[in-house]
Parts: structure tokens; sequence; C-alpha cells
């Protein structure tokens, strides 16, 4: 009796089931489902091909030159010099302020705060903040860090560097606290109480053993809330980065984070969208090509971080 | 101080003193995070109330959307805003739940396991490379030729850009929702005679129905506050006029604030055209706001009842 349970068997009992009628609403209802997610997946195939096969020609032309040149108001010269340089120093800028911070609130949601009503706003109000959408962060920079710094700060007055910077950290920072407040809830418990254990206090078993713990994690998620910080155009358009043509100049050190004008890889794409001259249109899309091989790099980078680190306790 | 037969054992004052200050540190990021949403509202509110002051109430009820010439018709960037939502909810709805049904209940592990990463870099794309596939793709080759006489910026590009952006996050949410409905559940649908169909539909489905309708609603807030797509391909960068045909060019909510944010320079100063910028911000931040608020009880309800 105990070798009944065969392939051939569990056919005749699915065959005697079914009275050998085949399902084809079933199928049918199978194969839309299989549509959908092929539809989806088409969407990103044709998007990247199309951005590839006008993109990559540019590339190839024009060489390192692309990446060398400046804005220009002629599509021969103009390159993403100035769009790439603004978008890694405002990368720089998200990681110091978004990064501690984010990790900060995430620690004192895990391992201090209590269940109370305050926590709870806490919690629900960093939800609702992950929602706002991205363009109402460039109001709050406009008013916190173009007007109201700008009265403290001798700067640019349609904004900077730091005002572009510190507006992307705003945005990104609930990512930060949702994805490492996940890693450190990830940890168990056993870990914490064996260090209290032996007589660490909580800051110690917080340093010593939670956030190494946790670090494949929140590593994980600041660097996907990076990759989000190096993609967004709205809040930025608000906040003084420029469209259009501008020269940075000689600016070096604090002048080229407080009195320059600033642009980033996707405004300097937006522009050259808006643009008639069709030569622009290409130039637009060899600048995604720079920044989706930079984003794919990046969030690659943190997917393999979390399959190579990632502990299942 | 805890004293026991005569003997301190609160520890060393350096030590306890350094959790103090480290205790606080941590309180002071999170209350960051309460600061931040403060300020959102306030400086949406004390803006948003200036521009009302500086205009006729007349100017909010114009035909029209041209801040320029002192018409701030609402109903006009309410209507654009609506007709991009829905054409972008036509397009993510069946996609994104189709695509959870079938990650959640059709794929075998291995499929799942290699399918997941591709949603979820299809959920990485900036919204500005599908602004610019938009206005290079989607319009030319699919609304244009569908439709003769259709203008290259319309509202129906943007809806479509904007679904495609929209997709992968009712996907994930919707997954979510259907893989936390117990495999028991599943098992005595199975041992009833019911197939896979009926299993999916009238079992795990309705079991998950709120994270479901969740997922909707976090991607029809997602639609409407979603501004590249359409400030490129839109067609209101200048003021547009009240329409519902998706085939005509029209202005939203976020596009009117992109157009106004790119013009700032030379609008600044001059009437209430720039300010008109925040009383948009405060209404959009309204509205999806309340539409978390709503998506949050959902998903509340689903963690309750499993």
């Amino acid at each position: 009796m105990g070798s009944v349970a065969t392939d051939a068997t569990a056919g005749a009992v699915r065959a005697a089931i079914t009275g050998r009628r085949r399902d084809v609403a079933g199928s049918v209802f199978a194969l839309l489902l299989a549509a959908a997610l092929v539809m989806s997946l088409a969407f990103l195939t044709v998007l990247l091909v199309d951005v590839g096969v006008r993109g990559i020609p540019v590339i190839a032309e024009r060489g390192v030159g692309f990446f060398t040149s400046g804005t220009s108001t002629s599509a021969a010269r103009a390159g993403i010099d100035q769009a790439l340089v603004g978008s890694l120093l405002l990368a720089a800028i998200v990681a110091v302020v978004a990064f501690p911070l984010g990790i900060g609130a995430a620690v004192y949601l895990e391992e201090y705060a209590r269940d109370t009503r305050l926590t709870r706003i806490i919690t629900a109000n960093i939800r609702n903040l992950a929602g706002v959408p991205s363009i109402v962060y460039g109001i709050l920079g406009l008013v916190l860090f173009v007007e109201a710094l700008g009265g403290v700060l001798p700067m640019r007055a349609t904004g900077n560097l730091l005002s572009g910077g510190l507006t992307l950290a705003v945005l990104v920072l609930p990512i930060v606290i949702i994805t490492s407040a996940e890693a450190l809830r990830a940890v168990p418990s056993s870990i914490r109480e064996a260090a209290y254990g032996v007589g660490a206090t909580r800051w110690e078993v917080i340093r010593g053993h939670v956030l190494p713990c946790a670090a494949p994690g929140v590593l994980t998620g600041t660097v996907l809330a990076l990759a989000r910080a190096f993609g967004e155009t709205a809040p930025l358009l608000l906040v003084g980065a420029v469209t259009g043509f501008f020269s940075t100049g000689s600016a070096g050190g604090v002048d080229r984070l407080l009195g320059s004008p600033y642009t980033a890889l996707p405004v300097q794409i937006f522009d050259w969208t808006r643009a008639p001259d069709p030569a622009f249109q290409d130039l637009a899309a060899a600048g995604i090509v720079a920044m989706v091989v930079a984003l794919l790099a990046v969030n690659g980078f943190a997917i393999w971080l979390r399959n190579r680190y990632e502990r299942k306790w | 101080m805890i004293e026991h037969a005569g003997i301190n054992l609160s520890g060393d004052p350096r030590r306890r003193m350094k959790e103090r200050l480290v205790h606080g540190a941590f309180s002071a990021a999170a209350a960051v995070s309460i600061l931040i949403g403060a300020a959102i509202v306030v400086s949406l509110l004390g803006r948003a109330l200036e521009f009302l002051t500086q205009i006729e109430p007349g100017w909010l009820l114009a035909g029209g959307w041209f801040p320029r010439r002192n018409q701030f018709g609402l109903s006009t960037i309410f209507a654009g805003t609506l007709v991009v939502a829905a054409i972008a909810m036509a397009v993510a709805a069946p996609l994104g739940l189709g695509t959870a049904v079938f990650l959640a209940e059709y794929a075998g592990p291995d499929t799942r396991r290699r399918l997941k990463p591709i949603v979820e870099i299809l959920a990485g794309i900036p919204s500005i490379v599908v602004g610019f596939f938009a206005l290079a793709v989607i319009s030319p080759s699919v609304i244009q030729r569908l439709f003769d006489d259709t203008g290259l910026f319309n509202l129906a590009a943007a809806g479509i850009g904007v679904g495609i952006l929209t997709v992968p996050l009712i996907a994930t949410i919707a997954e979510d929702a259907m893989r936390a409905v117990p495999g028991a559940m599943r098992e005595a649908s199975y041992g009833l005679g019911a197939r896979r169909r009926s299993t999916s539909l009238r079992v795990v489905v309705p079991a998950a129905v709120s994270g479901i309708v969740a997922s909707l609603i976090v991607g029809f807030s997602r639609a409407i506050g979603e501004t590249m797509v359409v400030a490129i391909v839109a067609g209101g960068t200048g003021g547009a006029s009240f329409t519902l045909r998706p085939l005509d060019f029209g202005q939203t909510a976020t596009g009117a604030m992109a157009a106004l944010a790119t013009g700032s320079d030379q609008v600044k100063g001059v009437g209430p055209a720039f300010p008109s910028l925040f009383f948009v911000g405060l209404l959009l931040f309204a509205a999806t706001f309340g539409l978390n608020v709503v998506s949050e009880r959902f998903v509340r309800r689903v963690r309750r009842s499993y």
C-alpha cells in the first residue's frame, strides 16, 4: 500500500476527479496572469532597448567628451560633466545627513522606545512621510533649505548644492528609517539578552551586537535610498537646480557648495527632453543610459550585499 | 542610585552618563521625523493662506489654469489629475494585480525567486526615464498612431507612463497580502476539490482583500503625486484649459507645480502666480495624506486577521 503514491496514480486520481474534462477557463485565467507579468516586464525591456538604441551611439561617438563637457546650447558640445559631479555631491550630502539620522531614529524606535502612543504616532508619521509625493518635499526644501537657510548663510538666493542635498536627504529619510528598523527587528532578542546577561549596558549591546548583526540589512536599505535620491528630479526643480546653460567656473570648496548654481543628472536629462532640437533628445537618451547603468550597478551591489551577508536566524 | 548592603550598585557614573547621552541622541534622531512632518504642514499652510489672501475667489473658478493671466481654475487641474490617474490605474491595476496573483499563487518558488528582483528593478526606474519614454515612444508610436489628429503632448500618454510606474507598487503590496494568507486555507480549498483558479479567486483573494484594496489606494496616491512624466508629456507647461478628453493636452496638480518651479526665475515676485505653487502643493499633500491613512487602515486589518 505504501508505494501507491506515485506520479502515475496522482495523474490517475486527477483524471478521475476532473472527469477528464479540460479546465479551459482555468488555463485561460493562468495565461492571462502570465500575460500581465510578461506585459509588465515587456515595458521594462522596450524602455531599456529604446533608450539604449538612441543613447549608446551618442556615447560611442562622443566618447569621453560626453562625460567631460558641461552644459551647452549646442547639442554637439553638451555633456554631463556638471550634472554628474552635481549628482555625486548631492549623493554625498544625502549619505552624510540621512544615514546617521535615519539609522539613529530606527535604533531609537526598535531598541529604546516602549510601545506608547507617542511611539505609535512617530511610526505612523514616518510611514506617511514615505508616501508624500516627492515634489511636496521640494516645497519643504524651498521654505527650509533655500529661504530660511539663506537668511543664515551667505548663499545663492535660489538654492545651491547644500539645499538640494538636504532636500533629498529629508526625502529618503523615511526609507532609511523603515528599512533599518526592519533589519534591527530581524536580530533575535536572544543576542541582546546574552549581552545584557554578562553586564553590558544598552548602548554596549547595540554597538557591540545589534548593529553589527543588522549591518547587512541596514546597508542594503541605505544603498537603495541613495539610488532613489540619485534618480529624483521633481524636488530639485524647486530648490535651485538649473535647467539650461550655466557655467560652474573655477568655484571650489565652500563656494561650490553654497554660492554656485548646480544641476543633477536627472535634471539635465529633463532639460534636454524639453529642448526642441531632436539632437538633444538623443543626448537625453545617452544621459539616461549613463544614469541607468549607474543605478543598476548600485542596486545590483545592494542585492549582492543582501545575498552575501544576510543571515537567517 | 541603587544601593544594597551599603554598596552602590548603580555602576560607574561615567558609563551611566554615556548611556544617557546616547539615549538622548537617538531620541533626537527620532524626533527629527516628527519635525519634518510638522515642517511640511507649516510651510504649506502658511504660504497657501498667503496665496489665498492675494487673489480674488473668482480666479479659482476660471475655466483654465493660466497662472500668469490670474486664471487658477482648480477644476482644470483636478480634471487633469483625475484623467491621468484613471488611465494610470486602468493600466496598473490589471497588470499589477495579475502579476501579484501569478507570483503569489501560480509561480513555483524558483520562478518567483527569479522574477521578483526584476519587478523590484522596475520599481527602481526613475520617473524621468519613464517620462522620456512616454514622450519618445508611447505618445508618437502608440497614441498618435491609434488616434489621428492627436498632438504629441496629451494626457493619455502621461497616464500610461504613470501607470507603468505604478505597476510594481501595486504588485508588491498585493502579493505580500496574498502570501500572508495561511497555506491551510488553500489546502482546505484543494481538499474540497477546488481547482487553482477557484482557490485563488474565491479563497485567497477574498481573504487578502484588505491588502489588495490598500495596494490600489497606494497606487492611486502614487499616481496623483507623480510629477516628471506629466511635466514632460502632458503638455500643460504654459497652462491649459479645462478638459476631460484624454487625447487633449492638459494640466495636473503636479504638472502645474513643476511648470511654476521651472519658470520660477521669471515668475517670482510677479503677482500670485508663484505662491499658487504652495496652494496646489497643500491640496496634493492633503489628498495623498488622506489616501495613505485610509490604506494604512486596510493594511492593519489584514495584519489583525492572521
